[in-house]
């Protein structure tokens, strides 16, 4: 008999246990039902995505310039591919587009500044992303000034214009919402009234009515020869509209925080816009990231309802390019194309949203 | 073609009219023009052959060149327009609001948009109607041979009504398979539902690329509605109402002289009195138009004649393929006919 005076040094788990068999047989067929269902869902995959992957991949046409190019047995890739400038600068002249790049350049440096944590004065690159920012893209987008040939707003189209239409959008509503949702809250009787009519106002219209009425009915209100760019009339309307929404997703906020850290935040001798401002708000905002996110996300697909005033926008610049008599009938490949970049930005603010949630994680999260 | 939006279209012009009588924008359309610098040509949001963006994201179609043609008129460059993407709703309004000057968007002449809506119609530049399509291999040549076809057709347009009437008036049978969109109507003549498609002229030419095999259809010669499309402008103001419409009849009575754009420079010398007197070289036409006396030289050096239009747009040099039909100058079998210059 022998005595052990040693630990017994680690053995690897048994070979069933682990690695890739073990997990299949762990997670899909650990029994005579799931593996029924496993392979129903692998048999459906492969009638689902071989023709899908046949069409957009291996039949498909990449190279040319005509339809002459596309053999039609896959998707013609050579339309999407002619039209891409179109699709992300719209009708923007050509020798100008190096302004819609600097902008969104800009852009994407001061959001990347603003999102890298280890980067100093943030709180100067936000006041500048806020302020200057606007001001900028305004004489760069626009021209007019500094020697820049004016560009009017309806040879914007693309992919820029929705990104313009939903950052205004964006940045126009929370700060309008907030104010809304603080107003809907208040004791005091005129400020209440104002904003519960306001937000059930224009919730209750569907954003399509909204931006019918700008587009027929306003001019016939305003005064001979004076009409308002059908751009800053879509972009009120998106405004307006989304700040009732984003009213009542910070309310719901607003609700969750519980009574004490407002009285509290008054026993310590604070004021009204410090209570909210330092206390109430920096808990519900964090605390409604989701809400605020979903109502931005739902904004960014809502542009393309711009469509109605005849504003080309991603989705109508595609149609637009539809009804090229030298491109008929490539409708799918413009809208598989359309979709698959509304869904690259959806998901990017949708990852983004998590990131964050995840750094302003205090505990709040049960 | 009145289809549902364009009932709705009629609802909301009424309303517009009774809101907006007073809108009628400022009389002096040249002048304001002039000073802009550009003409605010209302096109439509993408109809083949007729307006739409092209590769390189210029404007082309038929009714871009109505718009190119007034441009060049009035400045001596085609290119000094303004396109406004307008749909089938907004088109009045924006044309009653003084946001477009020129509307160049495949619009019907009916009496109802020309008396009750403050508009002038200023001529057509293309005679559409409704027609059939049909399988190459049926070995049909006009539409007075379709008793008892299978017609697909789309819902909620007066096509569907037309064609009923065609059929009733002929004395034939058929048998209506009704779609609700222009695709599914295409879809459905493809998989075989039906002998015949039918629809606007105009459309059936765009829905025929469409086909897997387009040579396998044909489109018939016979028209069974009138589909009058014209440029149209707010009443009130005759001076530009002349320009437009003497823009579109020195294109018309380009063709029939034979000028074109290739041409034109060499028919400035000519001895034609009628040439001379188009071309400016003799007395100025322009001059009660406020235009200057070579307004038509410019139109035909620039756009070209109605002709090439067609041609380059919707007629044999373009995918469509639309035969001229009843758009042929009047000279040649068709309708289109301009008054004199002189």
């Amino acid at each position: 008999m022998t005595i052990q005076t040693k630990m017994i040094g680690e053995r690897p788990a048994p070979k069933n246990t682990v690695g890739p068999v073990a997990w299949l047989r762990d997670n899909l067929f650990s029994g005579p039902v799931n593996t029924i269902f496993t392979l129903l869902g692998l048999y459906l995959l492969y009638i689902l995505l071989t023709p899908t992957i046949q069409w957009a991949f291996i039949n498909a046409d990449w190279i040319g310039t005509s339809r002459e190019d596309c053999s039609r047995e896959g998707a013609c890739w050579v339309f999407v591919n002619a039209r891409l400038g179109q699709f992300i600068y719209g009708l923007y002249p050509g020798s100008e587009i190096w302004r819609v790049n600097l902008t969104f350049a800009v852009f994407a440096g001061l959001i990347a500044w603003l999102a890298i944590p280890r980067l100093p004065y943030k709180r100067w690159v936000a006041l500048v992303t806020l302020v200057g920012f606007p001001l900028l893209a305004y004489f760069l987008l626009y021209g007019g000034h500094f020697g820049l040939r004016v560009v009017e707003t309806h040879r914007w189209g693309g992919l820029m214009l929705t990104l313009v239409l939903a950052v205004v959008g964006m940045v126009g509503a929370l700060p309008i919402g907030i104010m809304l949702a603080l107003g809907r809250r208040s004791q005091m009787p005129i400020v209440k009234s104002f904003c519960v009519v306001f937000i059930e106002f224009w919730r209750g219209v569907p954003l399509i009515t909204v931006l019918f009425m700008a587009s027929v009915m306003l001019p016939l209100f305003m005064p001979t020869g004076v009409s308002v760019d059908r751009l800053i009339r879509a972009f009120i309307g998106i405004t307006l509209f989304q700040s009732a929404y984003m009213a009542e997703v910070i309310r719901g906020g607003l609700q969750a925080i519980p009574r004490g850290q407002e009285e509290a935040a008054a026993a310590l001798g604070m004021g009204y816009w410090k209570r909210m401002g330092l206390i109430v708000l920096p808990q519900a905002l964090k605390m409604m990231i989701p809400g605020i996110v979903n109502t931005f996300i739902s904004l960014f697909k809502d542009t393309t309802l711009v469509m109605i005033i005849g504003l080309f926008d991603l989705l109508g610049i595609v149609q637009a390019a539809l009804s090229d008599s030298r491109w008929l009938g490539f409708a799918l490949e413009g809208y598989v194309f359309a979709a698959f970049m509304f869904w690259v930005f959806c998901f990017s603010m949708s990852r983004y949203s998590q990131y964050l949630e995840r750094k302003l994680h205090t505990g709040h999260k049960r | 073609m009145l289809n549902n939006k364009n009932k709705w279209l009629l609802l909301t012009s009424a309303a517009a009219l009774t809101l907006g009588a007073a809108a009628t924008a400022s009389a002096d359309t040249l002048e304001n023009t002039l000073e802009r610098g550009a003409v605010q040509c209302g096109v439509s949001d993408g109809l083949p052959g007729f307006s739409a963006p092209d590769d390189q994201g210029e404007w082309q179609g038929l009714d871009v060149d109505v718009c190119r043609a007034v441009a060049a008129a009035v400045f001596g460059d085609a290119e000094a327009v303004r396109y406004i993407s307008l749909n089938a709703v907004e088109r009045f309004t924006a044309l009653q609001s003084g946001e477009v000057d020129v509307l160049s968007r495949n619009t019907t002449w009916t009496t109802t948009r020309d008396t009750t809506l403050g508009l002038n119609f200023a001529g057509v530049n293309f005679y559409d109607g409704i027609g059939f399509m049909i399988n190459r291999d049926l070995g049909v040549s006009s539409s007075m041979e379709l008793d008892g076809a299978a017609v697909c057709v789309q819902s909620g347009t007066t096509t569907e009504l037309n064609v009923a009437d065609y059929f009733r008036a002929n004395d034939m049978q058929f048998d209506p398979i009704v779609f609700d969109t222009s695709e599914q109507t295409v879809g459905g003549y493809e998989a075989g539902r039906c002998d015949v498609l039918t629809s606007d002229t105009s459309q059936l030419a765009a829905l025929r690329i469409q086909l897997s095999d387009p040579d396998g259809s044909v489109i018939l010669p016979e028209v069974i509605s009138k589909e009058p499309l014209g440029p149209v402008v707010r009443q009130g103001d005759d001076q530009w109402f002349n320009v437009v419409k003497w823009s579109l009849f020195a294109m018309l009575n380009a063709e029939e002289m034979g000028i074109t754009s290739d041409n034109v420079d060499e028919m400035l010398g000519t001895e034609d009195p009628d040439i001379a007197r188009l071309l400016g070289v003799d007395g100025n036409y322009g001059q009660g138009m406020g235009l200057s006396a070579d307004w038509a030289y410019h139109i035909i050096s620039q756009v070209g004649n109605y002709g090439e239009s067609y041609e380059r747009n919707v007629g044999m040099d373009s995918p469509l393929q639309i035969e001229r039909g009843i758009n042929a100058l009047w000279t040649q079998g068709g309708i289109q006919y301009a008054p004199p210059i002189r």
